[in-house]
């Protein structure tokens, strides 16, 4: 059973009891002062967002300590002792590319147990969609995972699947690194950035309404605990992963409150890391210079709208999403890796598919576990069999079959 | 009506000799605050445009300070200025890594996510206003498919992110499609925006003309500057309300190279020369492109900002020549 420092979600079985209301006038939140966790306040029932919120701002207040080293503490590199990890295995092409990663992390003997859960065929009213409470308390429970391409059904009823995991699990950054793949060529050779997109509010609030007949606004939220939050987490993650300059995108010449604050935020974090650069970028002149010279830049920290355009830029400055990993970083330290392409229906059980974004968010997420010699191992595998040229996909341009592919990154760990 | 050009003997130049039947009225912007247009433009500049119904300008830094309005902003309210206008071609000659990059961008430009309404919530909590509307949006499609069917392009794309924002990028779609409606001839489609960012990346080719509301548009049009080599080499027009055609060139006014001879008037001539074809002077307006295209390609005369060491009025004289 891991422990972990504070426990916001003791192990259920059920749904959560109804949260308590809190009397705290102050909202406002330090994010050195550590409040301990409120449990019961913790759980919220579905569906009452103004508790929901609460919960949010309480635990945000404890947030650094769990993105931290701290957050690598209950997970154990010691030799023998395996981790449990909850795995998606998704829709279309994502069981196959999932099993490369299971034999893949055989070969490489990674000490990781899955636990795999499947989108349901029906709505589960405890979580409002397709996915079931048990799938997203193993999350929960595990505290990382890995999720194929899912595909969400049409219909009503029910929240949208990538909706529901950020909610529940309180997913608020999503990290890209992108990076030139040697032996790959696409126009751009020296792409070495990461993208990290704040991914809770900002334009994707969902807040919208009509003012009179054709008239239409929108909401555009920027709150300072959610901009502290992200930008923690990127520089945080800048100095753990030795990189050297974090650069805030912005459109605060135009937009001077909501981006304003966003950067304020961003400034604040950046004086508590002297030793990262900071630098804060136009988002037009940013495009620009991806477009021109994208080595300029190292990480990225922006709002989601943003963020969202600019990591898929960037994916596609790299070759495109069948070969972009992505990581999820929610509430308490929970690390989802992702595979951010499609679920190619059309391929789908044709042993054609690329596992290679799947297999490089696998990686992400052992960097994250802190198991980084196998991590090491399994990434050099990945590039070197790209380069080789030998076993490639057809999307890359190859006729290499999947498991082609998987056995060949097998051979070269 | 040539907007505080310091190329505006240049231009004289290169119209002389295409023989092109303009008179220029040249206004340039105050030193004190106009109280008529709270700017350092006067109300008998913006008179003149509105009169004249067209326009070049150059760039302009506005002066830091309060009590005035930005000149972009005073230019684009008191001309009602909605759609910005860029054509963006890849120069034969100039290599960047795209080298078949034919789009245009037009992007809305009086609403969207820029209507300047923040306001603060609680401590800590701020809000902003992206405002779509029925009529701008209508406004800025019909343009678009007019400008496609007038410049014999086949496809217009509509740019958005309206699986999200469902009402109000949802609302800019729908018009979109009325508009298309009436253009048969014209393929119409519809891309999220950040598909279109990452095929603009990988495949420009696949894209002709995009519209979009202001903030994407905004960030395309500076994308695509950069397929093409940058803002010094990509021309740019406003179109107004009553017809009015205000080109501009969108770079800084680069105050460390002024008055040296070394600036590159490439963005200029270009956005004149659509000037030119809105006034439907073709004919010059094809002979001086062709001209400005030539001199680039043959690359004997570049300017610094290109790898070259031309100055200006030799780039300048080298493209009168091949008029």
């Amino acid at each position: 059973m891991k422990k972990s420092p504070s426990s916001f979600h003791p192990p259920t079985t059920g749904p959560p009891p109804p949260s308590r209301p809190l009397s705290h006038p102050s909202l406002s939140l330090s994010l050195s002062s550590s409040s301990p966790p409120i449990a019961a306040a913790s759980l919220r029932r579905p569906g009452s967002g103004g508790s929901m919120a609460l919960r949010r701002l309480l635990q945000g207040s404890v947030l650094p300590r769990m993105t931290g080293r701290a957050a690598a503490a209950p997970f154990s590199t010691a030799s023998g002792e395996t981790v449990r990890a909850t795995l998606f295995p998704g829709d279309g092409i994502g069981p196959e590319i999932a099993e490369s990663v299971k034999q893949v992390f055989n070969v490489a003997g990674v000490p990781i147990e899955w636990e795999e859960h499947y989108v349901g065929t029906e709505v589960d009213p405890r979580t409002e969609s397709f996915l079931t409470w048990e799938s997203l308390e193993s999350v929960r429970r595990n505290k990382v995972g890995l999720k194929g391409p899912m595909a969400t059904p049409i219909g009503k009823g029910h929240r949208s699947l990538n909706l529901t995991l950020r909610k529940e699990l309180g997913l608020y950054a999503n990290v890209r690194p992108c990076n030139s793949l040697p032996g790959y060529k696409t126009r751009y050779d020296d792409v070495n950035l990461v993208t990290i997109r704040e991914n809770t509010e900002g334009e994707y609030s969902g807040l919208e309404h009509q003012v009179v007949r054709g008239v239409v606004e929108s909401l555009k939220i920027i709150t300072r605990q959610a901009s502290l939050r992200v930008a923690e987490y990127a520089f945080h993650y800048a100095k753990t992963n030795g990189r050297e300059r974090v650069s805030a995108i912005h459109k605060a010449n135009i937009m001077r409150k909501t981006d304003g604050l966003f950067l304020k935020c961003c400034r604040e974090v950046a004086e508590k890391y002297p030793e990262i650069q900071y630098e804060e970028v136009i988002i037009d002149n940013c495009c620009m210079t991806l477009v021109k010279n994208p080595g300029l830049f190292d990480v990225l920290v922006m709002p989601n709208l943003y963020g969202d355009i600019i990591s898929d830029l960037c994916a596609g400055l790299i070759g495109g999403l069948g070969l972009t990993p992505s990581c999820n970083i929610g509430e308490g330290g929970i690390c989802l890796a992702e595979a951010v392409h499609g679920s190619a229906p059309d391929i789908a059980g044709k042993n054609l598919a690329n596992p290679t974004a799947l297999l490089l968010s696998a990686v992400m997420m052992l960097r994250h576990l802190q198991f980084n010699n196998q991590a090491d191992r399994i990434h050099n595998a990945i590039l070197e069999t790209i380069s080789e040229g030998k076993f490639r996909t057809s999307d890359l341009g190859g006729n290499a079959s999947t498991s082609d592919f998987t056995k060949a990154v097998c051979d070269h760990i | 009506m040539c907007l505080n050009s310091k190329f505006s003997f240049l231009l004289f130049q290169v119209f002389n000799v295409a023989g092109v039947p303009i008179e220029w009225e040249e206004h340039y912007v105050g030193t004190e605050v106009d109280p008529r247009t709270e700017s350092f433009l006067t109300w008998e500049s913006l008179e003149s445009v509105r009169r004249n119904k067209v326009g070049l300008k150059g760039p302009m830094a506005t002066p830091i300070g309060k009590g005035h309005r930005s000149l972009n902003l005073t230019l684009r309210k008191e001309l009602g200025l909605y759609a910005n206008v860029r054509p963006c071609n890849s120069l034969p000659g100039y290599k960047t890594r795209y080298d078949d990059v034919n789009l245009v961008t037009i992007r809305e430009n009086t609403e969207g996510e820029y209507s300047g309404l923040e306001h603060q919530v609680v401590r800590g909590v701020v809000e902003s206003l992206k405002i779509i509307t029925r009529q701008a949006s209508l406004r800025v499609a019909e343009y678009a498919f007019h400008y496609a069917k007038t410049n014999g392009r086949e496809r217009v794309s509509a740019i958005h992110k309206a699986n999200i924002m469902r009402k109000t990028d949802g609302l800019f779609l729908k018009c979109c499609r009325e508009v298309a409606e009436k253009y048969p001839e014209i393929a119409y489609e519809e891309v999220i925006i950040d598909n279109c960012c990452m095929a603009l990346v990988k495949n420009p080719s696949l894209f002709d003309v995009l519209v979009m509301p202001n903030l994407y548009g905004d960030i395309i049009s500076d994308l695509c500057a950069g397929l093409i080599g940058g803002l010094g080499l990509t021309p740019s027009c406003n179109i107004g309300e009553g017809g009015i055609c205000l080109a501009e060139a969108v770079h800084g006014s680069a105050p460390d190279i002024a008055g040296k001879n070394l600036a590159n008037p490439t963005a200029l001539l270009l956005s004149a020369v659509m000037m030119l074809h809105h006034l439907q002077f073709n004919n010059q307006a094809d002979r001086i492109h062709n001209a400005i295209l030539q001199t680039i390609s043959e690359g004997k005369f570049r300017t610094a900002d290109l790898g070259g060491n031309a100055s200006t009025s030799d780039f300048t004289k080298a493209v009168c020549d091949h008029i």
